[in-house]
């Protein structure tokens, strides 16, 4: 009896045993930097043999399923201020920098050829420049033939990060556009003739089939769907294309540690090459996770995709954080949990 | 005798506890039937309580107006059903009105006039495009149909008909082939199918020999459809119709990609807007808070319209059958 005892007893532990080295570490949040989440994810699983459950269902779920503690990590694109982090002694850091890119649908004009600057941009999301030859446009195309043609407004229909993004920048360039519409997952646009696409595929979809519509989009379906894009003027007054380079500039002058939980926005950046519109993706942990152990592999997953996963990273046209960065973070913030 | 009496006393208590098992048995089908058809109302009713319960904190802030209150601004947490109410009955509205005639027209064909021979292979291909899931319809919706219908539908009507007084102003706006009208229409081509296979079914039940007297009596077909089969047909001809509505109301996929997903209130036919079910699939997963409990009300008011519909539906046959004197 004894004996059956503790075979039953040995068989449980070391069923347990088992399932808690094989398990995977989980995650939740974020649909922009997803894909690459995804990518590092396989990198990994062949590399060590642990897996990553990431489930792409938003920033605020992902935010919702942290809080309720049934995910390790959850991931943000809209940072979570510190008085909240502090409230949930929760920890936050960037993992991925991304951009995000105004499209457009004008037939006789090559991707990057037309220019922007902040302002028009808001004026256009804001219904009041309503066609391509308007005078404010026309003055920063001069020698351009633009057609007279409505302008059709494409934005994102479901509440997501690429939208914060961009409505940070919008409100950071315009002060009207700031106290009227504001920033956030999903704004009430003003234009007329504004219509929602659902993802970013939805976006580009509908841009691509509208005449004369702008959107905006994150650089990887830019890139694609070879979609037209325009040059914006940035902080520093160059006019800027988007690429993994222009995002990295606006990165490395960002004072990341300036701002609790790591949250400084980088719309609109200071730096000759900074593309104005770009961001971070965020990780969110907590300080004192009841599963140290899954904490640990969490942890373990992301210094192996900062060490390794900048390549892939690269070619899905993400921009990996800076070897200078990941060593602070290394230090500053994951020494603040409890492995 | 004694055996024979024995006998059939015995046959007697084997009856009787025939009788008794038979009655267990049918007490226990009674019973378990009864018990799924219990789960039904249960799982109904839980529903219901489960909207209320989270859709709360919307109704208390906003009371009814939320019902008739034109905004959507998640950012200011303003929040009010109109917008999506107007998108949903509009879309569905027009849907019932191109689909029934549609339907009525192919029912009355296959039942009718059709050729034998073509009445099988028709019939099937109506209960296919059935079967077609609605996320096909969406995707068909967005990329074939909506360029066309922008092209060839958008401008025409727009320049016959936009400079008109008063009927203008309903094609207006930008074409850019979404739209209340284009979901209409795409709702239309989903709910077809459906209405036209109930209408087809319930006028297949009409008693050949009402239908061969009339024609014995020197009535035309349209004769006897309208005097024959519809008035036998009524009630199942008006269940098709709320099928396809009900399926038309809460349509989701098909509708998100051709509405346009734009919170305001729909000015013209081409306008974008959004329906209940549309907003309900696009902005669930970024939700928090009020605005979750705002989407959890607007689940609850199209939960309430559709019953609504139906109690109506209900109401219309009941009232008819009255006037004939059933």
């Amino acid at each position: 009896m004894r004996k059956l005892k503790s075979l039953i007893a040995g068989l449980g532990l070391s069923v347990v045993a088992a399932t808690s080295w094989a398990a995977d570490i989980t995650g939740a949040g974020a649909t922009f930097p997803f894909p690459v989440y995804a990518k590092w994810a396989e990198a990994y699983k062949a590399a060590t043999g642990v897996g990553l459950n990431y489930q792409s269902i938003g920033s605020s779920g992902g935010i919702r399923q942290i809080r309720a503690k049934t995910v390790t990590f959850g991931a943000t694109d809209a940072p979570v201020p510190g008085a909240e982090l502090d409230r949930d002694a929760m920890v936050q850091f960037p993992a991925i920098i991304g951009g995000t890119v105004p499209v457009i649908n004008l037939d006789g004009f090559k991707p990057g050829e037309l220019r922007v600057t902040g302002p028009v941009l808001a004026e256009m999301f804001m219904g009041r420049i309503t066609k391509w030859n308007d005078p404010k446009f026309a003055a920063l195309n001069p020698g351009k033939n633009l057609p007279n043609e409505l302008i059709t407004i494409v934005h994102r229909a479901d509440g997501s990060g690429t939208t914060f993004n961009w409505t940070d920048y919008l409100s950071v360039v315009s002060k009207d556009w700031a106290t009227t519409v504001g920033k956030g997952a999903a704004v009430k646009w003003p234009a007329p003739t504004s219509v929602g696409g659902k993802g970013n595929e939805g976006v580009a979809a509908n841009v691509n089939r509208i005449k004369g519509s702008i959107g905006y989009v994150e650089y990887a379906y830019v890139k694609k769907n070879n979609m037209n894009f325009m040059q914006i003027q940035n902080a520093d007054g160059r006019w800027v294309s988007p690429d993994d380079l222009t995002f990295a500039a606006a990165a490395a002058g960002a004072d990341w540690f300036s701002v609790p939980g790591m949250g400084v926005s980088m719309v609109n950046a200071k730096g000759a090459n900074s593309w104005p519109i770009s961001t971070a993706s965020f990780i969110l942990m907590y300080k004192a996770p009841a599963d140290k152990a899954a904490a640990a592999e969490a942890l373990k997953f992301f210094d192996w995709a900062f060490k390794n996963g900048k390549k892939m990273a690269a070619d899905l046209d993400y921009v990996p954080l800076p070897d200078s960065l990941t060593e602070q973070i290394r230090t500053r913030v994951w020494s603040q949990i409890q492995r | 005798m004694q055996t024979s009496q024995e006998q059939s006393e015995r046959s007697g208590e084997h009856m009787l506890a025939l009788i008794k098992r038979q009655r267990l048995q049918d007490g226990i089908f009674h019973r378990l039937t009864q018990l799924f058809s219990l789960l039904v109302l249960v799982a109904l009713a839980g529903i219901i309580v489960s909207l209320f319960i989270n859709a709360w904190p919307t109704f208390q802030k906003f009371g009814v107006r939320f019902l008739w209150y034109v905004e959507w601004d998640i950012i200011n947490g303003e929040f009010g059903a109109a917008i999506a109410i107007v998108g949903t009955l509009a879309s569905a509205g027009l849907a019932m009105l191109m689909a029934v005639p549609l339907a009525f027209g192919i029912a009355v064909f296959l039942t009718e006039t059709c050729p034998v021979w073509l009445r099988r292979p028709l019939g099937t291909a109506i209960e296919l495009l059935a079967a077609v899931p609605s996320i096909i319809y969406g995707m068909f919706g967005l990329f074939v149909f909506a360029p066309l219908f922008a092209d060839f539908v958008q401008v025409p009507l727009r320049e016959l008909l936009g400079g008109m007084p008063l009927i203008g102003i309903l094609f207006s706006g930008a074409p850019n082939g979404m739209g209340i009208l284009a979901a209409g229409i795409v709702l239309a081509f989903m709910v077809l199918p459906f209405v036209a296979a109930v209408m087809r079914d319930v006028f297949e039940i009409t008693p050949p020999i009402l239908r061969e007297s009339a024609y014995g009596l020197g009535c035309t077909t349209w004769e006897v459809v309208r005097k024959v089969v519809l008035p036998y047909t009524q009630k199942g001809v008006i269940g098709g119709i709320m099928l396809g509505l009900g399926r038309a109301l809460g349509e989701t996929m098909a509708v998100t990609f051709v509405i346009g997903n734009a919170n305001r209130l729909p000015t013209s036919l081409f306008s974008p807007g959004t329906s209940i079910a549309s907003t309900l699939a696009n902005e669930f997963g970024e939700a928090t808070d009020l605005h979750m409990s705002s989407l959890f009300a607007l689940g609850f008011l199209l939960f309430a319209i559709t019953f609504v519909v139906l109690a109506l539906a209900k109401l219309m046959i009941s009232r008819a059958e009255k006037a004939k004197g059933f």
